[in-house]
């Protein structure tokens, strides 16, 4: 059963997403609404993976026959200025996109094992990332113009 | 004769429900005018504040010399507050006007001529336009301009130059309330009525000050309290205001928790049933998002964090579960506090659950803060697009291309409009290079000011300002525009309950000054921008032409003019939109049959998350079609970003005081307004001033992560924990800059905006005092409303009570004619 690989992969992956979240918060102070929104945002990862304890816990260890290259790296430096904010915003995109399908790939699974309990996690937090992903976009599409046409 | 900056609210007229509210018509003339000698009254209505008063503009000689209240008008049956009465006219009618344009040269404003001026923006706009294309540009536009005004703005900056960075100080004022309205019932528009004070049993005022933001409509509710069967009265404020004193409950949440007590209200209908199952299930959608949302909020919990009581939670509760007729208001202290949007929402779930909308007595009043705010969200000059359409509607931005005829792409549609902050920081960073601020005075009303001074002074920018005086903003600017004045031209306006009022032009402009309307013709025809067929974009001649425009405009859509005519505003009354066929007479309140501006083609905006800001999008809204009901929006309870700590242990809060508006312009060149508060002061409660040893009137610094003022300190019936500072005194009559003594509370506030309605949190940041002197005199606060002294403070400092002597008397004539009534038929159906 790879269920736990997934599992781990996505517990993982929420707390990559997390830090990475704070590096731009941190990294971008002088753009307010990124700065506290990254924060509410990494909270949530928080709780998702809180949320993911217990599974993990009763589906078990990986083992050590996991894909390669299962894992992605966060952002461990913020850039600067316009074009700056929008590469880390996008990275941080990327990062949640492959949450928010590795929570689809994980909610099939549920379906498949008919798991309640595992379903129920999977409907309390796959919401919040579609909204992070939406944020994300929602704020580079905001920035993109002024960013590639005009900043210096 | 009445001293009405002593008495504020005037004489009582009481009434009892469902009984028309008596006429009283206040009147002000200059010293030594007898009402014989006025030679002229015109029609106009008031723009001291947001209420909208009818008000006639006395003339003699060719200027203005004093003003009284319409008795016809629906709005303010014949009153004035006192600043209408005192600073209407006197805001300007004043030596300090400016006549000329001004231009820079080596760095110096000197007085200048129209043709230079323009030619220097027109050249610098199109060189612009023509090297870096329209995302180099950006308007910064006003809540004091006509709707005439607003429109030609929004089609020049949409449909001539093409850039989404366009916004109004509206952001500061009613952006909220606008966002509040959009998310719940799918569009902007007011569902409730000022009516609705004659009619409710019980009245709720969210963060709302309306004894001294709306002075005219606090002398409505105070005429009902002192009626025979006066409405409850619940106020949720960290001050002891007017409004508190009046209440049943006061709820004096700690700054920055509203949304916690909004949720444990809402808890407690669910709880003990306080709702209407049939309403609910025909005309709202998420019920079950929010009970699950709101479960946690118990009394208790919301105790522990808004530090109110418990009981007192209950009883508000109550109170609004069990009256029959519910009215609430919302004003800054909602607006202006984190989470913004979601606590107004919250305000609007509260009636949904009940089913108190659309029924006499059963309001929303989701107040704005300015006169013509209602107008600018309107006519989109805040970034929205014109007639509440919405932006990610490919149909609605088609109707405009049109309606203007002009091609398709050129309308700025591709991402959310650009709000204030973020135009200011593309001035900041050099992207924005051209920036025209209308009206409106971002040096003193912004927040951390010393950003927002720098901003104003960088280089790369070139810098348009229009205004009536020689602002703080002015005093930055490349080019400054001389404006004409309320009064000196034509055109009309709307108030926050919808009712739409024409203001005639009663003298002319001073010098050379040139309504703002004829300013963005101007530029407009300089600019050469035109239609698809050649002629000129705008080709009116005057505002009528920019008014039978606008209509077209709003066919259909909720704010629709169509049967509204100059000729039908003049005499009589101002007229509620809707206003078409079918709504000859206009509509008093929304909403009457539950069915809500939601339907996916005609809504204008699909949502957006609470918490986050981030949209809902077309594909997911329509894929759960709400479809005329309205929609219940939440978010979780979040705590304020910035909190007291040991460093700044106090919670800072900001606001205004009765006698003045905004930056003063006006206000303060009045001198009954200005002499009744005169200079600014910091409130602390007496449990606060015992323990850091400060008495009435001794000197304190008040110190944020971002600046500090100095003022003398009121000790006043705030919170403990709290400090308040009023934002109306910047430098104007200082010397034109801080030079060192720092005096205006944004100079303290943080830069960070609510994720749905970006409107910036002014009324929350951590702050620290300290005593600087001791004090020789009481502290220049009115002792009039939430400032006045609590009886243990002033240590034998005496306080002088706040009068206005002879200058401000005013003549109160009441009951002269019978009340105006609403004339729409369904208020007698």
């Amino acid at each position: 059963m790879k269920l736990p690989v997934y599992l781990s992969l996505l517990h993982t992956s929420e707390g990559t997403l997390a830090a990475s979240l704070r590096q731009v918060s941190e990294g971008h102070g002088h753009e307010p609404d990124v700065h506290f929104i990254c924060q509410i945002l990494a909270a949530q990862c928080d709780v998702h993976q809180e949320a993911l304890a217990p599974m993990l816990e009763r589906f078990g260890e990986p083992g050590d026959d996991e894909p390669e290259r299962l894992h992605v790296d966060g952002l461990s430096t913020t850039r600067s200025g316009p074009i700056g904010l929008l590469r880390d915003l996008q990275d941080l995109y990327l990062l949640a996109s492959l949450v928010d399908i590795t929570w689809a790939m994980i909610k099939q699974a549920a379906q498949g094992l008919r798991d309640a309990e595992l379903l129920s996690i999977v409907t309390d937090c796959d919401g919040e990332t579609a909204i992070q992903l939406r944020w994300l976009q929602t704020r580079m599409k905001q920035a993109a113009p002024q960013a590639l046409i005009l900043a210096g | 004769m009445v001293d009405r900056i002593a008495e504020i609210w005037g004489t009582r007229t009481p009434y009892a429900r469902d009984e028309l509210w008596p006429t009283r018509v206040d009147q002000v003339l200059a010293e030594g005018v007898d009402e014989s000698d006025v030679e002229r009254w015109v029609q106009s209505a008031c723009v001291l504040c947001s209420n909208g008063c009818g008000i006639d503009i006395a003339v003699k000689d060719g200027t203005m010399v004093g003003v009284r209240g319409r008795s016809l008008d629906i709005v303010n049956h014949g009153r004035l507050g006192p600043k209408g009465l005192f600073a209407s006219w006197q805001g300007v009618s004043n030596e300090d006007r400016l006549t000329v344009p001004l231009v820079r040269e080596n760095g110096v404003l000197v007085e200048s001529d129209w043709e230079t001026a323009m030619q220097r923006i027109v050249t610098r706009s199109r060189n612009l336009l023509d090297d870096k294309g329209p995302l180099s540009h950006g308007f910064y536009t006003s809540g004091q301009l006509f709707l005439e005004e607003y429109y030609a703005q929004a089609i020049v900056a949409k449909a001539g130059i093409g850039t989404p960075h366009m916004d109004g100080n509206t952001r500061l004022c009613t952006a909220t309330a606008a966002a509040a309205m959009k998310e719940s019932f799918g569009s902007d528009g007011q569902p409730g009525s000022y009516v609705d004070i004659d009619e409710c049993d019980a009245m709720f005022l969210f963060g709302h000050n309306m004894a001294e933001s709306q002075t005219v409509l606090w002398m409505r509710v105070l005429d009902r309290i002192a009626g025979p069967d006066k409405p409850r009265i619940v106020c949720v404020d960290p001050r002891f205001t007017e409004v508190a004193r009046q209440a049943e409950v006061h709820l004096p949440v700690r700054p920055g928790t509203n949304l916690a007590l909004m949720h444990g209200l809402v808890r407690e209908l669910f709880i003990n049933g306080w709702i209407d199952q049939e309403y609910i299930d025909q005309h709202t959608m998420n019920v079950e998002q929010l009970r699950a949302t709101v479960e946690p909020w118990t009394p208790e919990a919301v105790a522990e964090t808004c530090g109110v009581e418990a009981d007192d939670v209950r009883r508000a509760a109550e109170i609004f579960g069990t009256s029959e007729r519910v009215l609430s208001t919302v004003l800054q202290g909602f607006y202006q506090s984190s989470q913004a949007t979601a606590s107004s929402c919250a305000v609007n779930n509260l009636h949904l659950l009940r089913g108190l909308l659309g029924k006499p007595g059963c309001g929303i009043l989701q107040m704005n803060g300015q006169p013509t705010a209602q107008n600018n969200r309107e006519c989109g000059a805040d970034g929205d697009l014109s007639g509440f359409r919405n932006w990610e509607n490919p149909e609605h931005v088609q109707q405009l291309v049109d309606l203007w005829n002009v091609d398709a792409s050129i309308i700025p549609h591709w991402a959310p409009p650009t709000h204030a902050m973020q135009i200011f920081r593309y001035v900041e960073q050099g992207s924005i290079e051209f920036l025209w601020i209308s009206a409106t005075n971002p040096a003193v009303s912004m927040p951390q000011l010393s950003r927002i001074r720098d901003i104003l002074s960088v280089d790369s920018v070139f810098l348009v300002v229009q205004d009536l005086y020689l602002t703080e903003t002015a005093q930055y600017a490349d080019v400054v525009l001389p404006a004409a004045a309320w009064g000196e031209k034509t055109g009309t306006f709307t108030n926050v309950n919808r009712t739409v009022h024409l203001s005639e032009k009663a003298v002319e402009p001073p010098g050379e000054a040139r309504s703002d309307f004829d300013t963005f013709l101007d530029y407009s025809r300089r600019m050469g921008f035109t239609r698809l067929d050649g002629t000129p974009l705008l080709d009116w001649t005057g505002p009528e032409d920019a008014f039978a425009a606008w209509k077209e405009c709003t066919r259909g859509r909720p704010c629709d003019y169509t049967g509204i005519t100059y000729d039908k505003l003049r005499g009589g009354s101002g007229v509620q939109w809707p206003c078409n066929e079918e709504h000859p007479d206009g509509t008093v309140r929304l909403y009457r049959d539950g069915v809500f501006p939601t339907n996916p083609g005609y809504c204008e905006s699909y949502g957006h998350d609470l918490l986050t800001g981030a949209p809902v999008g077309p594909e997911s809204y329509q894929a759960v079609n709400p479809a005329g009901r309205a929609i219940f929006k939440t978010a979780p309870y979040h705590p304020a970003h910035e909190t007291p700590d040991d460093d700044y242990p106090f919670r800072y809060t900001t606001g205004r005081t009765v006698y003045h508006l905004h930056t003063r312009t006006k206000t303060g060149r009045s001198p009954q307004l200005n002499g009744a508060a005169p200079d600014a002061w910091v409130e602390i409660s007496a449990r606060d001033a015992e323990a850091y040893e400060v008495a009435e009137g001794d000197i304190v610094r008040v110190e944020s992560r971002r600046g500090h003022l100095t003022a003398p300190v009121r000790v006043s019936g705030i919170r403990d924990g709290s400090i308040f500072a009023p934002f109306h005194y910047g430098y104007w009559d200082e010397g034109g800059v801080p030079g060192g003594n720092y005096r205006a509370a944004n100079e303290l506030t943080i830069t960070e905006w609510d994720p749905v309605s970006k409107q910036p949190i002014l009324k929350n940041a951590a702050v620290r005092i300290t005593k600087i002197a001791d004090g020789t005199a009481a502290s220049p606060a009115p002792t009039t409303t939430a400032s006045r002294p609590v009886s243990t403070a002033g240590r034998g400092r005496g306080v002088l009570p706040t009068v206005g002597g002879p200058a401000a008397q005013a003549k109160e004539t009441i009951a002269p004619v019978a009340p105006a009534m609403v004339v729409a038929e369904e208020e007698h159906s």
